[in-house]
């Protein structure tokens, strides 16, 4: 390294992305214990009332499947509810993990190994619970293998030409790859936990999980190149996924889903809910299992400078819509903006503004974006604005489409609530699991940046 | 154990900067069956080791081509023979609305590829190692820095390679049992 840049790197020192100056052993240890120890209290409590609400689920989805979607509040015109409006939600939430696990190693942001592992498991939960919805509202679920290209008896295929299609390979697809990258990027971490196991089972499934892991550098070399080729491959993916979702609205002909801006302005607002998802999470496991050297105050900065950023990027795509509305000089177009500002729904409207565009500008202060309390509460708040965000758009453009003679009021049913919270259920069901059993730091990446990792660390230049 | 065929001797070294230029070492001394062994990638040891570029990504080429080309096939082959509709109006063969699935599947196959190209080059899954027989290696997923040198190396000689490791450093040397 020369002189000019050592120089360079000492004006802009940043603080440690690991506090308190572990060794390699300390992180093994501060990781693993999580997974080996006996479970926090906080946890148990809490894994009851997601199996609870998992039941809820359970209970709802086959009422639906016995009665049929009429349980559901939908009516003419009004056709897809919450179960589009709970499926565009979680798939946006899992965003966030995908940004962070691919596109920000592709900018070499090292501060996300401390989060990477957690948002992958969030992304993967929350495609999952996302993948239930369309999977249930076709109403007879029994033939929903109609969406995928599987020969039949009766000699049909499905229609490569309708977004609906490509929402079913892409969503497929980027669950699929977000397994495949998460499995990776889990494969040494295993292996540590074998080499830690106790008892017979524990070493056995982990084993069996590591495949023979062994840091081998000539493994390390394969391993890193496909690390990079899938996150390579997930950066085209993220940003198409949303955008191929919101192809579902803009490829329709109603007024207020007809719009070139969508496929951006979706890929802003998924990103933007998926960073509240993570910060939700990240506060209490951080607090509970005792992180807060590993996922510092600084990631959670981080993080909300990211949230006002799409925030704003999602503020000014809806001040666009206003405009475009009223420039193209379309009536149709205008009226559906001005009715969800001020129309049947305009509670739903200003909850999302106040939510998704307000709230985040608290970040310009670095006050409140380096105070926990503000943080978790704004994530929550931006969960919230972005549920009513798909909500406004979906129940506000179809209840007021072209002739008032089709008008209708959308009200939800007790079955949309449980099918929702149970989905909340499986969420969170899983997510325990996955801090249970599973390193919910990724062990060998934070090792990576520890300076200690540097070969030429403590080398006078 | 004395039927018992050797694997090879493993040393271990204090850190990643030690490890490395131990790797440069066992390299200029002309072994070329050895491997280094490290709880994370450390950088520059590919170059110290003399590895050329994993092959992973001409793989990953290969998958992409093979998910796109089987993704527009499909689409071409069950809209155009299999099952004819006019839908508005377009071709049978609409390719702009092919693009998508075409992109995703190319993804896919990518995907696919990089993660079983890897499996394959580096011979996963295989339970089995005659390094796990060691007693030191647990460490090597946790905080140890480790290299094997194999006794298929024409080099190997158990009592030189040993002193060899010995004098470039190497802590705790261990012959190995197959």
């Amino acid at each position: 390294m020369s002189d000019k840049v050592t120089k360079n790197h000492n004006l802009i020192s940043e603080p440690p992305l690991v506090e308190g100056n572990p060794t390699f052993g300390d992180i093994t240890e501060k990781v693993s214990s999580i997974v080996e120890g006996k479970a926090p209290k906080g946890w148990l409590i809490a894994f009851l009332f997601s199996v609870s609400a998992l039941l809820i689920l359970k209970g709802s989805i086959l009422y639906l499947i016995w009665e049929g979607t009429g349980i559901w509040g939908l009516n003419n015109p009004v056709g897809w509810g919450w179960a589009i409006v709970n499926f565009v939600f979680w798939v946006g939430i899992g965003h966030a993990g995908t940004l962070i696990s691919a596109v920000l190693f592709l900018f070499r942001q090292q501060w996300r190994t401390a989060i990477n592992r957690f948002a992958e498991a969030m992304t993967i939960f929350a495609v999952m619970c996302a993948l239930i919805f369309p999977g249930i509202h076709v109403g007879r679920v029994w033939v929903a293998y109609y969406m995928f290209p599987i020969p039949n008896q009766m000699a049909m295929w499905p229609n490569f030409r309708s977004p609906l299609l490509w929402d079913v390979f892409a969503v497929g697809t980027y669950f699929t790859v977000s397994l495949l990258f998460w499995y990776v990027g889990l494969i040494p971490d295993f292996a540590t936990l074998r080499d830690r196991a106790k008892t017979k089972i524990r070493k056995f499934i982990y084993g069996i999980l590591a495949l023979g892991w062994r840091g081998s550098n000539r493994n390390w070399q394969n391993y890193e190149q496909a690390y990079l080729m899938l996150a390579g491959l997930s950066t085209p993916l993220v940003l198409s996924v949303h955008s191929i979702v919101s192809t579902d609205f803009a490829v329709s002909l109603l007024p207020g889903w007809h719009t070139t801006i969508f496929p951006p302005y979706f890929v802003a607002g998924a990103i933007f809910s998926g960073f509240a998802m993570v910060m939700t999470l990240a506060i209490p496991a951080r607090k509970i299992y005792g992180l807060e050297s590993i996922i510092t105050i600084g990631h959670l900065e981080k993080m909300a400078k990211i949230m006002l950023v799409t925030g704003s990027m999602v503020g000014y795509a809806y001040s666009m819509e206003f405009f475009i509305a009223w420039y193209s000089g379309n009536t149709f177009e205008s009226f559906a903006f001005v009715n969800r500002a001020f129309g049947p729904y305009w509670w739903a409207y200003w909850i999302m503004i106040s939510c998704n565009v307000i709230v985040p500008q608290l970040f310009w202060s670095k006050t409140l974006r380096t105070s926990i309390p503000v943080l978790f509460v704004a994530s929550i708040f931006a969960n919230i604005g972005m549920w009513f965000e798909r909500f406004v758009i979906v129940v506000t453009s179809l209840s007021r489409d072209y002739l008032p003679a089709n008008w209708d009021y959308y009200t939800p049913t007790i079955w949309d609530m449980s099918l929702f919270i149970g989905s909340f259920g499986l969420f969170f069901t899983l997510f325990l699991l996955f801090l249970r059993f599973v390193p919910m730091i990724a062990i060998s990446e934070i090792k990576g940046i520890l300076p200690e990792s540097d070969p030429h660390h403590g080398e006078k230049h | 154990m004395s039927d018992n065929k050797i694997y090879g001797i493993l040393a271990e070294f204090k850190n990643p900067g030690h490890l490395l230029d131990a790797a440069k070492a066992v390299k200029a001394e002309g072994y070329n069956d050895f491997d280094c062994h490290s709880p994370f990638p450390i950088h520059g040891l590919d170059d110290a080791m003399g590895l050329s570029r994993s092959i992973v990504g001409y793989i990953v080429g290969f998958g992409c081509i093979a998910g796109a080309s089987a993704g527009l096939f499909l689409q071409w082959w069950s809209s155009s023979v299999a099952y004819p509709m006019i839908i508005s109006g377009k071709p049978f063969f609409s390719w702009q609305a092919y693009m998508i699935i075409t992109f995703v599947l190319m993804v896919l196959g990518g995907a696919f590829s990089a993660i079983l190209g890897m499996f394959h080059l580096n011979k996963f899954p295989s339970f089995h190692h005659p390094l796990f027989n060691s007693e030191y290696f647990e460490k090597a997923t946790d905080d140890a820095f480790f290299i094997s040198i194999e006794s298929k190396d024409p080099l190997f000689v158990i009592k030189d390679t040993k002193s060899f490791l010995e004098s470039i450093g190497g802590d705790n040397i261990e012959e190995v049992m197959e």
